[in-house]
């Protein structure tokens, strides 16, 4: 681009084009996405009254201090974070392990990767309809665990099962979409290393541990980082499972169910809500911006 | 050395065919039991394969139940017409910011990236205020106009046209285009493999999508197919031969996109990198 001081006609109509290509985009952002984050920020220090025309009452930071003596948000916020650290080590393991072995150059490996993503593209309502039939009293999965002698369980009316019961859904269903994160960065690292260490004497097990894993340690951090970023979000699921409750027994109430509560299902706690959305947000957004950092480290390495 | 190698590839083959049935029983079992009587499914035996195959499953949901033809003529509206404007105005910003200049400019580009950034949640309840204000509650214009730009693809096309050669646009200019007439009949037939891999991730995304339909729809005749699935399930509660047929047809048309588009899918997500 040539620097010039003066319009000419031609930067004129260029101007013009560009504000015409860039029209829908500049309203949709303004209206909703830029615009309802700064509306966000104002309902969070309001009670807000939505009969008839909505009505606004100023409350300072009480929505923000009002999480702290809420048990249900704080069961909320135990449960995600329970969700959070168990799920994400082990789908990231699971799709490494999946995607090392399906780029061990064994055949039928495509027909593997179409069978292995088949949950990635089956939607989050449907998979959930699928385990919830599964995990029945008398269902597929206590059939399975009695059969090969072990307890069954009330996956979806039992509190202390629930909320593991979503996890192994989760995690059956998110591992495969990494793992192609994962074999497309596999295809990456130098065959000479391989070569190296086999000429070293090095096992198959060894070099997964010491080539393959170190050289995927960037795309590794990238996919905990979208792994927490999802996980952190955690609604469909629950939602699903639990009839919109986040039961039974608030065992699987996540921090975004119980936004959708407070603000869509009783009255006059949408401020509250929005307090409780912006705090998500905020530790969302410190994850984005770490994975940011990392790739960005990844770029100069 | 040999006989080694030979076990090693065993155990692989061990864990990949493992996996596989890990993954596919539950689809299977979906498929199956969508295609067995009441009796049979409150029985409790386990058999893959239904002992009375029956398709009355089918005909009970699209006869019996009559607003489910209704929620997935909803759902293929508001996907097709949803994506479609996604690829003409997520390509037309895209093209902006790789090349045009015009006064901020680069501004709108840090906006769109820091929109990437941005969680659904914190914009869901503010949306909902304003889709209220707009009477845009229980619409399809409701459920397409907010979702009808994508930062992700925005940032993707803006990427592809980066690296687009200009000199065809320098010709198509020359012969008297105008640069909307280039961008129509050059630029985007050009683009065809990022707008395939766009096309099927943004579709996907209105078809799949629970949490907004759940918000600003509530007249059940505007359902999507996940949000009347929702409904379903409550309404047949027991009735799982019911529900799996139901959700067998709401996973079929992804599926066969999915057969044909295939290798586009694979590359979308290495574009993407995220859901």
């Amino acid at each position: 681009m040539k620097k010039k001081r003066t319009y000419s006609k031609r930067s004129l109509r260029e101007a013009t084009q560009g504000y015409s290509f860039m029209a829908p985009t500049i309203f949709v952002l303004a209206l909703f996405i830029i615009g309802p984050i700064i509306y966000a920020f104002f309902l969070s220090f309001h009670k807000v009254q939505l009969l008839g025309t909505a009505t606004y009452q100023f409350v300072g930071l009480s929505n923000f201090t009002n999480i702290t003596d809420d048990g249900r948000a704080l069961r909320a916020l135990w449960n995600t974070f329970k969700y959070v650290i168990i799920v994400v080590p082990i789908q990231t393991l699971l799709a490494l392990i999946l995607a090392a072995t399906l780029n061990a150059g064994l055949k039928g490996q495509s027909i593997f990767r179409i069978v292995y993503f088949l949950p990635t593209l089956t939607s989050s309502a449907v998979l959930t309809l699928i385990f919830m039939w599964m995990y029945n009293q008398n269902g597929l999965v206590n059939e399975i665990l009695s059969a090969v002698g072990l307890p069954t369980y009330n996956w979806i009316g039992d509190p202390s099962v629930a909320l593991i019961a979503i996890m192994i859904m989760n995690i059956w269903a998110t591992a495969p979409f990494f793992m192609v994160i994962y074999l497309a960065a596999l295809q990456d690292i130098p065959e000479s290393l391989y070569e190296a260490a086999e000429l070293d004497g090095a096992n198959a097990f060894k070099k997964f541990i010491y080539i393959t894993v170190p050289n995927l340690r960037p795309v590794t951090s990238f996919v905990v980082i979208m792994g927490l970023i999802g996980t952190f979000q955690l609604f469909d699921q629950s939602f699903i499972f639990s009839g919109g409750s986040g039961g039974p027994d608030n065992s699987t109430l996540t921090v975004v169910l119980l936004i959708y509560q407070y603000a869509f299902k009783s009255l006059g706690t949408m401020g509250y809500a929005a307090a409780i959305a912006v705090m998500l947000s905020l530790v969302i957004l410190v994850a984005t911006l770490l994975q940011r950092k990392f790739s960005k480290e990844e770029s100069l390495y | 050395m040999k006989k080694k190698l030979s076990i090693g590839k065993a155990f692989l083959y061990g864990i990949l065919v493992l996996y596989a049935v890990i993954t596919l029983i539950p689809f299977i079992w979906a498929v199956s039991s969508s295609f067995k009587t009441l009796e049979e499914i409150v029985s409790g035996t386990i058999n893959f394969i239904p002992r009375n195959f029956t398709f009355d499953n089918y005909k009970q949901i699209f006869l019996e139940q009559e607003l489910f033809p209704r929620w997935l003529l909803n759902s293929l509206i508001i996907g097709l017409a949803g994506t479609s404007l996604n690829l003409l105005f997520n390509s037309m910003a895209g093209y902006a910011l790789a090349r045009l200049s015009f006064p901020g400019r680069k501004t709108l580009f840090i906006i769109v990236l820091a929109v990437l950034m941005i969680p659904a949640q914190v914009t869901m309840i503010p949306n909902y205020l304003i889709l209220r204000e707009l009477g845009w509650l229980n619409s399809y214009q409701g459920m397409i106009v907010p979702a009808m730009i994508n930062a992700t693809f925005i940032f993707m096309m803006r990427q592809f046209f980066i690296n687009f050669p200009k000199e065809l646009e320098e010709a198509a200019e020359m012969d008297g285009l105008s640069r909307f007439g280039t961008f129509f009949k050059i630029v985007l037939p050009l683009a065809k493999p990022a707008l395939a891999a766009q096309a099927i991730f943004v579709f996907m995304g209105f078809w799949n999508d629970f949490m907004r339909p759940l918000i600003i729809l509530s007249d059940p005749s505007m359902f999507t197919l996940p949000l009347g699935l929702n409904t379903f399930k409550g309404q047949y509660i027991s009735y799982w031969n019911y529900i799996m047929a139901a959700s067998m047809v709401f996973t079929l048309p992804v599926l066969l996109i999915y057969g044909f588009f295939n290798r586009y899918f694979i590359k979308g997500i290495s574009f993407t990198g995220g859901k």
